[in-house]
């Protein structure tokens, strides 16, 4: 026990927490700190870069191996079959409607790239390593969610309804797919890849030394856009929503655990997957919502994923997600 | 100078849709428009800023389009089309203009 409370006020006491703390806190007292938009995009796309490129070089120094594609393929089925779970939860244990409860189920269906991020480095501070390609497994659990979420949402209305709009409210497979996060992750994945330690040394100045820095000005402005969504939008929400963002990521992170238990996954991967699993997005997904049910409310979606359970995870989950992992690896 | 009458078009919508007006513009003969960058407002949702975002959801922004009243209806049910459901505002007046050969 004393172990996992050490562990626990390591985390929270990490300065990556401590700075989203630092924006939450300043948002809920309406100090007028900011991050002019601009910047946070160029934080968004270097942690993207930095991220993916170490990934693949990490995959080229390690190799790969099969797990690589039943890893992908297991997250691929988490994001189409998590928001299918999530949106039954809600239908039954919150007053969303089904529109409402679709879009936040599409959002628990795909992943949280910075989770993975602070994740990433907890490991790292715990000296526990992990396997390079999990960057490639997050990029493709990103996208399925959306399309279950799209689904879910049509499902059950009458015919005409449905053959009215379908066709101009699916985002294209372009939007999807080409994604600039995604883009941006697979992208830096093969670069590093293709360039291997040659290609790291050459960046490390730029994509290793700088990283935790950046992370840490990134979750400052998270904590800000989180603390304004709590203000604005909490009062929208009510107790058994919110309550969704919290066990929902543990419901997805049990699931989760059976497949690294099924794959015989590191510690570290396994923590790393049940991450992935237990994340909500807030960049990608929002942005497809908005094209594909746009009746849905961005305050409801964006509040939960942003100001629920993000900090939920960063504070609480990715500890006990790597505890969950190591108890079965 | 002579002055010529037109009509005006702006609309106010969420960014991940601006593709898609701009498409529905493009098809419908407009001649041409300009985007602004909206940097805050508020509405039935709560109040909202640019600073900070990561996401194009939440983000908004400002189209003004000035056309023929020959292509007026055309334009108008295409922008229809496309924001009927979203966030945003359509609002459309008279103006006039100095080049009536660039509308």
């Amino acid at each position: 026990m004393d172990v996992i409370i050490n562990i626990l006020a390591a985390n929270l006491l990490s300065p990556i927490v401590l700075f989203f703390v630092l924006g939450l806190a300043a948002a809920l007292a309406r100090s007028d700190l900011n991050i002019p938009e601009p910047f946070a995009k160029a934080l968004s796309l270097y942690l993207m870069l930095a991220i993916g490129f170490k990934g693949g070089a990490e995959v080229a120094r390690a190799g790969l191996d099969s797990t690589l594609l039943l890893l992908i393929l297991a997250g691929i089925a988490l994001s189409f079959v998590l928001p299918a779970i999530a949106f039954s939860i809600l239908r039954v244990a919150s007053p969303l409607p089904r529109v409402d409860a679709a879009a936040v189920a599409a959002h628990y269906g795909s992943i949280s790239i910075v989770t993975f991020i602070a994740a990433s480095e907890f490991l790292r501070s715990q000296a526990i390593t992990f396997d390079g390609y999990l960057v490639a497994v997050a990029a493709a659990m990103e996208a399925p969610a959306i399309l279950t979420g799209i689904w879910l949402a049509h499902r059950g209305r009458t015919n005409e309804d449905a053959n009215d709009r379908r066709d101009r409210r699916m985002p294209s497979m372009r939007e999807i797919l080409l994604n600039g996060s995604i883009v941006m992750l697979v992208g830096a994945f093969a670069i590093g890849w293709i360039t291997g330690e040659d290609g790291l040394a050459t960046m490390a100045p730029f994509v290793v030394d700088p990283f935790k820095g950046v992370l840490a000005l990134f979750l400052l402005d998270m904590g800000l856009i989180a603390g304004r969504g709590l203000r604005s939008s909490l009062r929208l929400m009510g107790l058994r929503t919110i309550l969704f963002g919290i066990y929902m990521p543990l419901i997805s992170a049990t699931i989760a655990l059976g497949v690294v238990m099924l794959l015989g996954l590191s510690t570290g991967s396994g923590a790393l997957l049940i991450t992935l699993a237990a994340s909500a997005s807030y960049i990608a997904v929002p942005a497809a919502m908005r094209i594909a049910l746009p009746e849905a409310k961005p305050a409801i979606y964006a509040t939960m994923s942003l100001g629920i359970t993000f900090p939920f995870n960063l504070a609480i989950g990715i500890p006990l997600y790597a505890a969950m992992a190591a108890a079965v690896t | 100078m002579q002055l010529h009458k037109k009509k005006r078009i702006e609309i106010i919508i969420e960014r991940p849709i601006l593709q898609r007006t701009t498409d529905a513009l493009d098809r419908s003969g407009v001649h041409g428009y300009t985007i602004l960058q909206a940097q805050g407002g508020s509405g039935r949702d709560g109040a909202w800023q640019r600073d900070g975002l990561v996401s194009s959801a939440g983000d908004m922004v400002a189209i003004i389009c000035i056309l023929d009243a020959a292509n007026f209806d055309i334009a108008l049910e295409a922008i229809y089309a496309v924001v009927e459901r979203q966030i945003g505002i359509v609002s459309v007046s008279d103006v006039e203009v100095i080049r009536s050969d660039h509308f």
